[in-house]
């Protein structure tokens, strides 16, 4: 009610028309206003945004003593904490089991998905809609409804409890998630280009590879950091396979039993905090597009 | 037309039978992994739901025994599922409000957008285990900077997730600063509604909260709707934020092997996915367990037919 009452139309199409130097210098004011009330908002904003990695940042490089008090500044700048955490036993072997079930993991699922996605996006044939309906069905499936018999189907089957592989294995056989989002994407590829490659007799393949693959590039790298990131992150999985294991843990899971072994150490345990954000941190500056247009992609519309 | 197709039939035949099996080839990795990693181990939930097996004897035929258990007399189902819809009902719809605030802000931001993108995304970006002992320790009611903060400005310090009442909004809050991507989302919906809408608007005499109103928030509909969806099928699956905090926050010493109370402070953390955990893994009742996945199965699947009736764009299962 109020909002109506401001002064309306006469003041806002005056700079366009040219009109009265009073009815543009309110213009101006109120331009200016929302400038200074839209930043202000953006600087709160980014303190509640920021202000936790500021404090993780300056808990790590306190002293074993000033951690347990409430003084929020360090009084002596503790650089070595990081090495502390870093040369902690087993720490080098959660980032090398860490990197390879990203890694492999990465490989395998974008590798696996891309001819699913394919065949799903640009062949037609019947229940195609099903298998994608199914596709989506799978996406939606929380880990957790079938982990206790595929638990036992690597542990009492393959014998394979306690290593990474039934983490990994699996991503060989197609992702869901990474399915549906590159299909998605090779939809938007307009159907002229694979028929112009078929009636150069181009075999399907080759079409694929040759003509389809080099225009999804982003895509591809989008989902391909995506599934990295879910693996980095992932803690559900390690803690089923690996947790039984401290060999096969990955930083996911051993930086919570650091906080275990290091009961009263908020300040290493904030500086292996950092250690485990920072690498993501650093690809996301180098990779910001792929990210971003991969949180996109999530959003679009088929 | 037709008299043309009998006629080439059995090469027709041919070609229809190497289309077939190329489209078989393609989705092979597909169809393997659905059969062994989906549809297996779906079956093999509903077998066990009706034994008795603890991993090691041989299983025996139970009946209904195991169901009567988790929802007669497992202590943990009723609080595990009830937290578990009010992060549904909360948590879901604060962040999409959020990310709609968010991405309106970051659309009006004429100076230094750029840099404040890049500061609001970069939460989403921290691992959710060591983001989670980042605001334990934050919000750490003894000793954590952001109540050290609030007592110095006279503001009542809460117990955060140490206290019962508190616990599932201070998990909300940890949702909240990881709205990132929702903030990307809906960022590049709010710029793909049409100007010109808003120019019509606002000859027409609209002020802003009828102009977000009638011009907006149709705009945007669909991307709320697949947030909302998306939201309430990450909150079926959100496990470790609430192990995480519960485990830190009571001060268990962690590790393989370690046992704790469930859901510190008093259940209130304990969502669906945890005590399939629970369960499975520390009680080995693998009867037990197994129904809970399935509760959660209903569950899952209840809200993915209701996004398949809606079709919100993001589907198009049929193009």
């Amino acid at each position: 009610m109020t909002l109506t009452s401001t002064p309306p139309a006469p003041a806002v199409s005056p700079p366009a028309a040219g009109g009265t130097g009073a009815a543009r210098r309110a213009a101006r004011r109120r331009a200016a206003l929302e400038w200074v009330a839209v930043h202000s908002l953006a600087v709160a904003a980014a303190l509640f945004f920021l202000l936790p990695f500021v404090f993780v940042l300056l808990t790590a490089v306190m002293s074993d003593d000033q951690a347990l008090t409430r003084d929020l500044w360090p009084h002596t700048w503790e650089w070595g904490n990081f090495a502390t955490v870093w040369n902690t036993p087993g720490f080098l072997t959660w980032w090398r089991n860490t990197l390879l079930y990203a890694g492999l993991g990465m490989v395998l699922a974008v590798g696996s998905s891309i001819p699913v996605a394919y065949a799903l996006a640009v062949f037609r044939f019947r229940g195609r809609n099903l298998a994608m309906m199914l596709v989506i069905a799978m996406m939606m499936l929380p880990p957790q409804v079938v982990v206790v018999p595929m638990y036992l189907f690597w542990a009492k089957q393959l014998d394979l409890a306690g290593t990474l592989w039934p983490l990994i294995i699996p991503f060989g056989f197609g992702n869901a998630f990474t399915i549906f989002l590159l299909r998605q994407f090779l939809l938007t590829i307009p159907r002229e280009y694979t028929e112009a490659a078929r009636i150069d007799g181009c075999g399907e393949l080759r079409t694929m590879l040759r003509i389809v693959l080099p225009m999804a590039k982003p895509a591809i790298a989008a989902v391909a950091l995506f599934h990295f990131f879910y693996c980095w992150n992932d803690y559900f999985g390690p803690q089923i396979y690996a947790s039984e294991n401290p060999a096969a843990w990955t930083l996911s899971y051993g930086l919570e039993s650091f906080k275990g072994a290091h009961q009263t150490d908020w300040n290493l345990t904030m500086a292996a905090t950092v250690l485990i954000m920072a690498p993501v941190i650093v690809v996301f500056f180098f990779a910001q597009k792929a990210f971003i247009e991969g949180v996109t992609l999530t959003g679009v519309k088929g | 037309m037709t008299a043309a197709v009998h006629a080439a039939a059995p090469g027709l035949r041919a070609r229809r039978r190497r289309s077939a099996l190329r489209t078989l080839a393609f989705l092979s990795p597909w169809l393997i992994g659905f059969a062994v990693f989906f549809a297996y181990p779906l079956v093999s939930t509903v077998y066990f739901s009706f034994m008795k097996y603890d991993g090691f004897a041989p299983p025996t035929w139970v009946g209904f025994k195991n169901w009567a258990y988790v929802f007669g007399d497992y202590p943990y189902f009723w609080p595990a599922l009830r937290n578990t819809l009010w992060l549904v009902a909360v948590m879901v719809s604060l962040r999409v409000l959020f990310g709609i605030g968010i991405g309106l802000l970051i659309t009006k931001i004429k100076t230094g957008a750029g840099l404040f993108r890049t500061f609001f995304y970069l939460p989403y970006l921290a691992p959710p285990v060591a983001a989670t002992m980042s605001f334990v320790f934050l919000l750490n009611p003894g000793t954590g900077p952001a109540n050290t903060i609030l007592e110095s400005l006279g503001l009542p310090a809460p117990g955060w997730f140490t206290d019962p009442a508190w616990s599932k909004p201070s998990l909300t809050l940890l949702a909240l600063w990881g709205i990132g991507d929702l903030m990307v989302i809906f960022m590049a919906a709010l710029l793909d509604v049409p100007k010109e809408q808003y120019e019509a608007a606002e000859l027409d005499g609209a002020g802003p909260w009828q102009r977000f109103r009638s011009v907006t928030l149709p705009n945007i509909s669909p991307i709320v709707l697949f947030a909302v969806v998306t939201g309430v099928i990450a909150t079926m699956q959100y496990y470790t934020e609430p192990l995480v905090a519960a485990k830190v926050a009571s001060g268990v010493i962690g590790g393989s092997g370690q046992q704790f109370e469930p859901g510190y402070p008093d259940r209130t953390t304990l969502t669906v996915p945890q005590i399939v955990y629970n369960l499975g893994f520390q009680r080995f009742d693998t009867g037990a367990a197994c129904v809970v996945a399935l509760v959660l199965f209903a569950l899952a699947m209840a809200f993915t037919a209701v996004l398949m009736r809606r079709r919100s764009g993001f589907l198009s299962a049929e193009d």
